[in-house]
């Protein structure tokens, strides 16, 4: 195809436009009229062809054939089907002919789809952003121009160029000329080869600037590509360190949630409950049930502003009972308080496993939470872990007001650093010890609901964070919320940074060593105050 | 109070002797799958088509005129666990054979159960190979079965061709076999070291972000694939990871060698359209054997209210379960006894015409099955379109060529 002489082409598709002009001209206005494109029914056999596939799409997007790109698109999403006797496209559930629009009916099973693999896949992707620069808004023509150079091909300057010809856009303009630059790495002129390095450097294009170094015979080329290789690993490294960053905060953010719960019961109130985990376990599955019920609804999305609160009620619940049940009876038993509180933990995840399955259940994540934003070209901050983050400040900032703003947070800390002589001004004290287990409780079903967005939620998704959520709170030093912070944020940023030359498996033994050898070096961890615990140990 | 005593003795020996006298009448068979912990997500299924697989054969009369029985155990991903519950099995319930285990690890812990108390194991999975036990029936398939054909793949002109492969695994003997296998291949095949990274996690992992980022580096430096052997849950985290952070397939592949159409069951599968898997029977195969597979298997599934309901799929190790217990009704038949020793000789050769289109044959000689290998794209659905494939069955060579040592191996 490629050895055809581009003035006859381009006067074959001027020719084609003519007469397809002509043929619209001569219709006795039809309801929708088709638009003129050189996908006729030749076109299209080849295009659902194998063999032939490669050569038509690149011929379609050489004429900057727009009006094939219904086909194109179906085509890259799986909704091209060959019929018995026709080719058809699925439009949003609807069978038509792929050629003419007119609906077909078609018996499914008879249908078989056209496949496509990864490498045709790429072409096609190219294809049809190249196609896209031409008639999509401002910002779909952005994207297509981004889609281009992360993965360029040839045949697609002249769409790029009749683009930039008649782009309006300062934004998109300066992206289109940018990707022309990078298009002519193959140019014979230095010239143009340095200008496209230029490009590719500031695109961070390591790949196909390594590329290029292999084939290269020009010094001076060579030279700027080395420079520009140079530069690029500088620039990924540094967005490598942010990342790490980043994920060790998602991670602090994470061990945070889990730890906030058990920094009231454990860090305050002195009971060592084990039952924390499943505390997170009941969040997580309440979150489960609450998006049950909002399957199907058209606010699916919202489905978690209802589950907070559902997964603070159920948590709660169960810490409720857990106090009125066990707790209550030991207080000041340290050991006997943690053996009864793991009997309850066993109790709780059997009776999950036996009322939902011992399988993992899907909580799906809502639409405005998959994905990410874009950083810098190698840097994607996932939108959950984003949330997530906000989340847990979000949370933290309740705890903290909760403590000391309101009268309850006045009552915990009363009780708190002196129960004899807050009972003896006529505090309640049971009342008090149930609310601030309750709430206790509570946020660790929050952090639940939390978890439910990134992790799996099975029966045994507490015992995971059992461990961990003891960690951070004696870290941080009992009975302190900033402690706990820090220390939830640096054993996560810590075991990130270790991850890459450890990794997973040893960085996470090696967080541990340190925790043992940092508490015995100073028991008290990193902020000490007065708490119930400390005070009767 | 004493007459209350001796009739409660008397009717438990009369239960007793009631099961005693039923299990004349029964083949007993035990079923060793993980039905809670990190495996559950993959295992569960293969209970699951196994009773069905099992009704079956009932429904048809059973063996030599007797029902077969199933014995459920739940050995809950732990793996000490799995040798006590199949030493139970065999001792205990005194089964026929055990159909069961996933994990190599789970494997390689009841192996001595089964050669001590000389028992009979149907393995369902893709496994690492060199091993080779009189008393495993293994029909999963052998490196050469997925791994090598997967990565041969991946370096032609069709997949992309790979020059750097990024192996990712959890930590246990099937990844860190297989990806010796896979370096000493890829060695074979003039990829550097430095070509290679080597990264595992442990079970149940959940935290994917730097490893996904490190994926990213590592693919700058030129046409990269990785090759997942992660197993159980922790796919999931993974698999939403890789969406999140925008690595397509079209630019970084990865191709796993224990994700199936179950484990993708539940996530969105839109941003992992491309991503591979490798294996010898995808639901999405079209022949009159597979549509009939499926059938019943939704016919099960809506009959028993299994969880799930009608997103329920069949995958690979659940379509080798299908025909290994088949395949064991067929060679009992033919022994006309269940006796270990008799079973194993007829089980020689045996064949069957599996769903995935193939008549597959038991080897003479080494205990593997011949299959054809197949390698899908994930698709939005959540099914695996094939890209590529065997024309026939293959023969499995257990003991990989690309492990020094292993030339000087007879196989028994």
């Amino acid at each position: 195809m490629r050895s055809v002489p581009s003035a006859e082409r381009r006067l074959l598709t001027l020719l084609m436009l003519l007469t397809a002009t002509a043929a619209r001209a001569g219709e006795a206005a039809p309801p929708e009229p088709r638009p003129p494109t050189t996908l006729d029914a030749a076109a299209l056999d080849r295009l659902v062809k194998p063999e032939s596939r490669e050569e038509t799409i690149a011929s379609l997007v050489e004429a900057t054939d727009v009006h094939a790109l219904p086909i194109l698109r179906a085509l890259l999403e799986g909704n091209l089907y060959l019929g018995p006797t026709a080719v058809l496209v699925d439009r949003e559930g609807a069978l038509q002919d792929a050629l003419t629009g007119a609906p077909a009916s078609v018996d499914r099973e008879q249908l078989e789809q056209v496949t496509i693999n990864n490498r045709l896949r790429r072409t096609l992707e190219r294809a049809v952003a190249a196609l896209s620069l031409l008639e999509d808004s401002p910002s779909g023509r952005l994207a297509a121009v981004r889609v281009l150079q992360d993965n360029p091909g040839p045949e697609v300057l002249p769409a790029v160029q009749k683009a930039l010809a008649q782009e309006r856009d300062r934004e998109v303009k300066e992206a289109l000329r940018a990707t022309a630059a990078m298009l002519a790495l193959a140019s014979p002129d230095p010239g143009q080869r340095l200008a496209a390095i230029e490009e590719l450097r500031k695109a961070h294009a390591k790949r196909r600037l390594l590329q290029q170094r292999e084939v290269e015979k020009d010094p001076t080329v060579l030279a700027a590509l080395d420079d520009a290789v140079r530069e690029v690993d500088l620039a990924l490294e540094r967005a490598a360190m942010v990342g790490l960053f980043f994920s060790g905060l998602s991670l602090g953010s994470i061990l945070l949630l889990a730890a906030l719960g058990l920094a009231i019961t454990f860090g305050l109130m002195g009971v060592i409950n084990m039952a924390h985990g499943e505390l997170l376990m009941v969040g997580a599955y309440a979150t489960w049930l609450v998006q049950g019920a909002f399957r199907g609804s058209r606010h699916f999305d919202w489905y978690l502003l209802a589950a907070l609160p559902a997964a603070f009620l159920a948590a709660a619940a169960v810490g409720a009972l857990l106090e009125i049940t066990v707790v209550r009876k030991l207080y000041g038993r340290p050991l006997e308080t943690l053996l009864a509180t793991w009997g309850a933990s066993l109790l709780i995840v059997q009776t999950v496993r036996v009322a939902f399955g011992a399988q993992n259940v899907e909580v799906s994540n809502p639409s405005w939470m998959s994905g990410g934003v874009t950083l810098l070209p190698d840097l994607v901050l996932p939108w959950n872990r984003i949330v997530i983050l906000l989340f847990s400040a979000g949370v933290l900032v309740g705890v903290w007001l909760l403590l000391t703003r309101t009268r309850l947070g006045l009552l915990v800390r009363a009780v708190t650093q002196d129960r004899q002589r807050a009972a003896g001004l006529g505090v309640r004290t049971p009342r008090v010890d149930l609310l601030a287990f309750a709430v206790g409780s509570g946020i660790a079903g929050l952090g639940g609901c939390a978890l439910s967005q990134i992790g799996n939620v099975g029966p045994e998704l507490g015992q995971g964070f059992i461990v961990d959520s003891f960690m951070v709170v004696v870290l941080g030093g009992v009975g302190q919320l900033a402690g706990t912070t820090i220390a939830a944020g640096s054993l996560g940023v810590v075991n990130k940074l270790l991850e890459p030359w450890a990794g997973a498996v040893m960085a996470k033994i090696v967080v541990l060593v340190f925790v043992i050898l940092f508490i015995q070096r100073r028991p008290q961890g990193l902020f000490a105050l007065r708490g119930r615990a400390l005070e009767e140990g | 109070m004493n007459r209350g005593l001796w009739l409660a003795a008397l009717s438990c020996a009369v239960t007793l002797a009631a099961v005693d006298a039923r299990a004349e009448e029964t083949i007993k068979v035990g079923i060793l799958h993980s039905l809670s912990g990190t495996m559950a997500i993959s295992e569960t299924s293969l209970k699951d088509v196994a009773l069905m697989t099992i009704g079956e054969i009932n429904a048809r009369g059973g063996v030599l005129g007797k029902k077969v029985e199933p014995v459920v155990v739940d050995p809950a991903s732990n793996w000490p666990l799995f040798a006590e519950k199949a030493r139970q099995l065999l001792t205990k319930d005194k089964v026929a054979a055990v159909f069961g285990c996933w994990t190599s690890v789970s494997r390689k812990s009841v192996l001595p159960v089964f050669e001590e108390l000389n028992g009979l194991l149907f393995y369902p999975v893709q496994y690492e190979g060199e091993e080779l036990s009189q008393n495993v029936f293994y029909t999963g398939a052998a490196p050469n079965q997925q791994a090598i054909p997967a990565v041969e793949y991946l370096m032609s002109k069709e997949g992309g061709g790979a020059t750097r492969f990024f192996l990712l695994g959890t930590d246990y003997v099937y990844p860190r076999t297989t990806n010796k296998i896979l370096r000493a291949f890829l060695h074979s095949k003039g990829v550097n070291d430095k070509d290679i990274q080597e990264t595992y996690t442990p079970f149940g992992h959940s935290d994917y972000q730097t490893i996904v980022a490190q994926i990213k580096a590592f693919g700058a430096g030129g046409h990269t694939a990785v090759i997942s052997t992660i197993n159980g849950d922790s796919n999931v985290p993974f698999y939403k990871e890789l969406g999140n952070q925008g690595l397509k397939a079209t630019d970084i592949p990865v191709v796993a060698f224990s994700v199936g159409e179950e484990e993708l069951r539940g996530i969105d599968t839109k941003p992992l359209v491309g991503h591979l898997a490798a294996w010898n029977y995808f639901m999405s195969v079209k022949n009159p054997t597979n549509t009939a597979f499926i059938k019943q298997w939704k016919e099960y599934v809506k009959k028993n209210s299994l969880p799930g309901g009608d997103s329920r799929v069949t995958n690979d190790p659940m379509e080798a379960t299908y025909v290994g217990i088949h395949m064991w009704a067929q060679a009992v038949k033919k022994a006309g006894t269940i006796k270990v020793d008799a079973v194993r000789t007829a089980m020689s050769g045996q064949t069957f015409a599996a769903p995935s289109g193939f008549t597959l044959k038991m080897d003479e000689t080494n205990h593997h099955l011949w299959k054809p290998v197949m390698i899908g794209e994930v698709q939005a659905n959540g099914q695996f379109s094939v890209v590529w494939k065997t024309s026939k069955p293959i023969r499995a060579q257990p003991w990989s060529p690309y492990i020094p040592g292993n030339e000087k191996r007879a196989e028994r």
